[in-house]
């Protein structure tokens, strides 16, 4: 540690170098945001109005419990997958395993909307999907695969499983494999060790990642835009289709209230649940 | 447990993988395809759809603007992303620490929010012009990656160097470019090509932000798609995929991949 001889000083100039970015996030992100939500109580009809026709409108409260479920079955799928793939590559020789976490980012750091088309390709009414089960004689008529939750699911999935494998490996690499010998070695079955060893020591990077991708599956836009459409509504396209189409700013507020609402409870409730449970925790 | 993994878990690992790679592979066979319409696999080879993205002007500009936004925001975010970041390890003990999680907030607001929010409060509010809400809101976008990025990389960074240098008589501004910019180097360019790639692929924050002439790349693509089904959209995934590609292998030059993992 440095001798700090003047703490004053050394705070003021610390002030001043993060200065402009602390104003730009304030000004551009929490005092616009601060905005939107307090405007959806300040509704001449009545403070909660908004929320009242909100949650009267059978519409609406579908769409958000379509999102939820989404949110809710792209998580659970991914964590799944997520976890076995993340096992078999943090076990994988050093050359492969670089490999495999590369192949793993790729995905991930191509665009959103490239690969919500890709499914467009595979699942369409002529799709490469639909033409393979004709040519095998599966299906003797197209099935309609887009548009409905399964294909946003299917799209979600694919957009999040790389990052649910990357949140994991890391965590997995940490388990010191010492821990899983002396289980095997003291008697317990591979299974056994599965589920009383290796399991909870991954639970705080299974909920870091299934926060990530509950987070991001509940708030995306380009996948069910895309493979799921107006049959599809959830609160994202909801909340464009207001702002843009109808023009209706106070419904388009009150679904970003409620969309913002609802994420930063979950960051905050499951950050709060990993802190508890969190085996190795100081 | 032995230390090879059970086959069945290599079987769905390998699935997992086959899932991941193919629907990128049929976007290239798409974009290659001879035919009028999407198809895989492509039937005759040809590169006239890349041609077609360029003889379409709006996919011309949105090009051309998705790479002013995404530049400019980055240099913005790195501009007052370094300082804030190397306060924050430097000052580490005057500075509250709540100032560290001001810096993650864009990530945990959701951006679609964040764009909305946005139009309401710059556009439509302040009459603020589109390029300008724009790359704002971009700025705002990738300055967590960069903040977080150069942070990580500052952490492991010996401030006791930079003391010795400035007691020396070295000018602080010299030392910090001198001394400490050279040791996070790495961190820069990493935090660079994240908040480009960020920035170039987004479609929720610009999604509000566009208006009469002025689009991005994803937005103009997802109002591609939803007009024509021809392969030019795949010709412009895939030439997305480039960039991203050629990014990642200036990374993996000078940093390795795997960093981009932590």
């Amino acid at each position: 540690m440095t001798k700090r001889r003047f703490p004053r000083l050394q705070g003021a100039t610390g002030w001043a170098l993060s200065a402009p970015a602390t104003l730009a996030v304030l000004g551009f992100l929490l005092v616009p945001i601060g905005a939107v939500i307090a405007g959806t109580f300040m509704d001449p009809r009545g403070v909660f109005a908004p929320y009242i026709s909100y949650f009267n409108s059978g519409f609406r409260t579908t769409v958000l419990f379509r999102t939820l479920q989404i949110a809710a079955l792209t998580t659970i799928i991914s964590l799944i997958f997520g976890f076995m793939t993340a096992y078999v590559v943090s076990r994988a020789p050093g050359k492969l395993k670089s490999l495999l976490i590369i192949a793993a980012v790729f995905p991930l750091l191509t665009g959103v909307v490239v690969r919500a088309f890709a499914w467009l390709i595979i699942l369409g009414r002529n799709g490469i999907l639909n033409q393979t089960l004709l040519g095998l004689g599966i299906t003797s008529e197209p099935l309609e695969m887009l548009y409905t939750q399964g294909a946003v699911i299917v799209g979600m999935v694919y957009l999040f499983v790389p990052l649910m494998v990357l949140s994991l490996v890391g965590v997995l690499e940490n388990i010191p494999r010492d821990v899983l010998q002396a289980s095997s070695s003291l008697g317990a079955s591979p299974i056994a060790t599965f589920w009383q060893v290796l399991l909870p020591l991954a639970v705080p990077g299974l909920i870091v990642g299934a926060v990530l991708v509950f987070t991001g599956s509940f708030t995306a836009y380009a996948t069910p835009q895309l493979l799921g459409g107006e049959r599809q509504t959830v609160l994202a396209t909801l909340l464009h289709q207001r702002a843009m189409v109808s023009f209706d700013w106070v419904g388009a507020s009150t679904i970003a209230a409620i969309m913002t609402v609802i994420t930063i409870a979950i960051v905050l409730a499951m950050s709060h649940i990993a802190r508890r449970i969190n085996p190795m925790a100081t | 447990m032995s230390d090879r993994p059970h086959p069945f878990l290599i079987a769905v690992a390998a699935l997992v993988y086959f899932f991941l790679m193919v629907p990128l592979v049929i976007v290239v066979g798409a974009a290659l395809s001879d035919t009028t319409y999407l198809t895989f696999p492509p039937q005759g080879l040809s590169l006239r759809w890349f041609e077609n993205i360029f003889e379409i002007s709006a996919f011309r500009r949105t090009i051309v603007t998705s790479l002013q936004i995404a530049f400019l925001g980055t240099l913005i975010a790195l501009i007052i992303g370094i300082p804030a970041a190397y306060a924050l390890n430097r000052f580490r003990v005057e500075l509250p620490k709540w100032l560290g999680t001001l810096f993650v907030l864009p990530i945990l607001v959701p951006e679609i929010v964040f764009g909305f929010a946005l139009l309401k409060s710059l556009t439509v509010g302040a009459g603020v012009p589109i390029f300008a809400a724009l790359l704002i809101g971009h700025t705002l976008l990738v300055l967590p990656y960069v903040v977080r990025v150069i942070s990580a990389s500052l952490a492991s960074f010996d401030f006791s160097i930079e003391e010795a240098a400035i007691s020396l008589g070295s000018a602080p501004l010299k030392t910090f470019f001198t001394i400490v910019m050279p040791n996070v180097r790495a961190g820069v360019i990493a935090a660079f090509i994240l908040a480009f790639i960020t920035s170039l692929n987004d479609v929720s924050v610009s999604l509000f932000l566009t208006g009469p002439g002025i689009s991005t790349l994803p937005i103009q693509i997802l109002a591609h798609v939803e007009q024509f089904f021809d392969p030019t959209v795949a010709s412009v995934s895939v030439l997305l995929m480039f960039l991203t590609v050629a990014v990642m292998a200036v990374v993996e030059r000078t940093l390795g991949l795997t960093f981009l993992a932590k």
